[in-house]
């Protein structure tokens, strides 16, 4: 049987947008927006887009968590919307 | 108003998806897209460049001036973090340990400065004991993702890679360490000054090569006209020529980087973080 990989790894992403802006701890929503990037990677490289994954993968899922996490650490954690 | 924007947010999502039906279906051998340039690149890029990664090529050559200012972009993302977080004040209240019985001391005169070295040590205020096993698996780990990092830079002519992605390996390699270690580990092995110079270099290599391809009577990056300098065979002079570029691109990324981590995480004053 053929799995259509790319509608499931496409509902991963939309849950993980949905929750990076609905969940209230900000270092929460900077480790949903890794695991969001590393979903659309995995979507670039099922589209054979081998080049925008490992951007994505390094930038998106690696290096901009770093940023958040290090942002989050120097101001609040909790956001008050 | 939350009510409102709610009805923004949902009317131009719906104007966007009814935009999206008058897409071309994915693939579409008919779609703007694939009429016009691909057909070109597709066919000729391997024989015109040399460089059997079609992606680099269109990066690098054919759009070579874009991917200048992609680089300029990163390296102002970094100046602009310097710009606006760098903190020159000295912090008022210093911890330091010391080493051989574990005192800590905690001293609120700002002039008082204890030397740093065999006796005593810099802590930070939220410090946290570095643990021995994190430090040697990442001691061990980096100069591995080091190495990775140069092999996706030099290897990007003919794998997915180039000197984005290569960069931003090396600049975590940095990070890691600043995070197994401590930041002033980092900041002692590597000067600000370094990181500063490097970004601007490579910068300065991407456009330098740019120029001396006017010089030697071409257009600004026609790397053709590079092929009197460089010795070997003329036909892989556009693959050298991509490869200085990427180079030139690796190294005003990880120098960014770096940057823009350092500010952030110690709030521009380069004493403590994560």
């Amino acid at each position: 049987m053929h799995w259509p990989i790319d509608l499931i790894v496409l509902t991963f992403v939309i849950f993980c947008a949905i929750a990076a802006i609905s969940v209230k701890d900000l270092l929460g929503t900077a480790i949903l927006f890794g695991a969001y990037s590393f979903m659309m990677c995995l979507l670039w490289a099922v589209m054979g887009a081998v080049d925008v994954a490992f951007t994505e993968a390094s930038v998106g899922a690696g290096v901009s968590t770093v940023f958040f996490v290090a942002a989050v650490f120097r101001t609040s954690r909790r956001t008050k919307d | 108003m939350r009510f409102l924007g709610f009805i923004i947010v949902c009317l131009t999502g719906a104007l966007l998806l009814y935009g999206t039906g008058e897409f071309p279906d994915w693939g579409d051998p008919n779609s703007p897209a694939s009429i016009h340039l691909s057909d070109h690149y597709i066919e000729k890029a391997v024989e015109e460049t040399q460089v059997p990664n079609l992606v680099t090529a269109v990066l690098a050559d054919y759009r070579g001036f874009d991917t200048m200012f992609e680089t300029a972009v990163v390296f102002c993302a970094g100046l602009a973090c310097f710009l606006l977080l760098r903190d020159f004040s000295q912090k008022k209240e210093r911890f330091y340990r010391h080493t051989p019985t574990g005192v800590i001391l905690h001293v609120k005169d700002s002039k008082k400065i204890l030397k740093v070295g065999k006796e005593f040590e810099h802590m930070d205020k939220d410090w946290v004991p570095s643990d021995l096993i994190i430090k040697t698996v990442c001691r061990i780990l980096i100069p591995f993702i080091q190495i990775y990092a140069m092999y996706v830079v030099a290897h990007g002519d003919f794998s997915p890679g180039g000197g984005f992605q290569g960069g931003v390996i090396f600049g975590s390699s940095l990070i890691l360490l600043a995070i197994s270690y401590d930041l002033k580990t980092l900041v002692r092995r590597v000067k600000e000054k370094v990181f500063g110079i490097f970004a601007a270099l490579g910068v300065l290599i991407y456009v330098g090569i740019g120029v001396i391809c006017m010089f030697m009577g071409g257009n600004f990056l026609d790397y053709s006209r590079l092929a009197p300098l460089v010795p070997g065979d003329p036909h892989h002079i556009r693959a050298l020529g991509m490869l200085g570029v990427e180079i030139g691109v690796g190294i005003a990324v990880t120098a960014a980087m770096a940057i823009i981590y350092i500010n952030i995480v110690s709030e521009g004053r380069h004493d403590e973080g994560l």
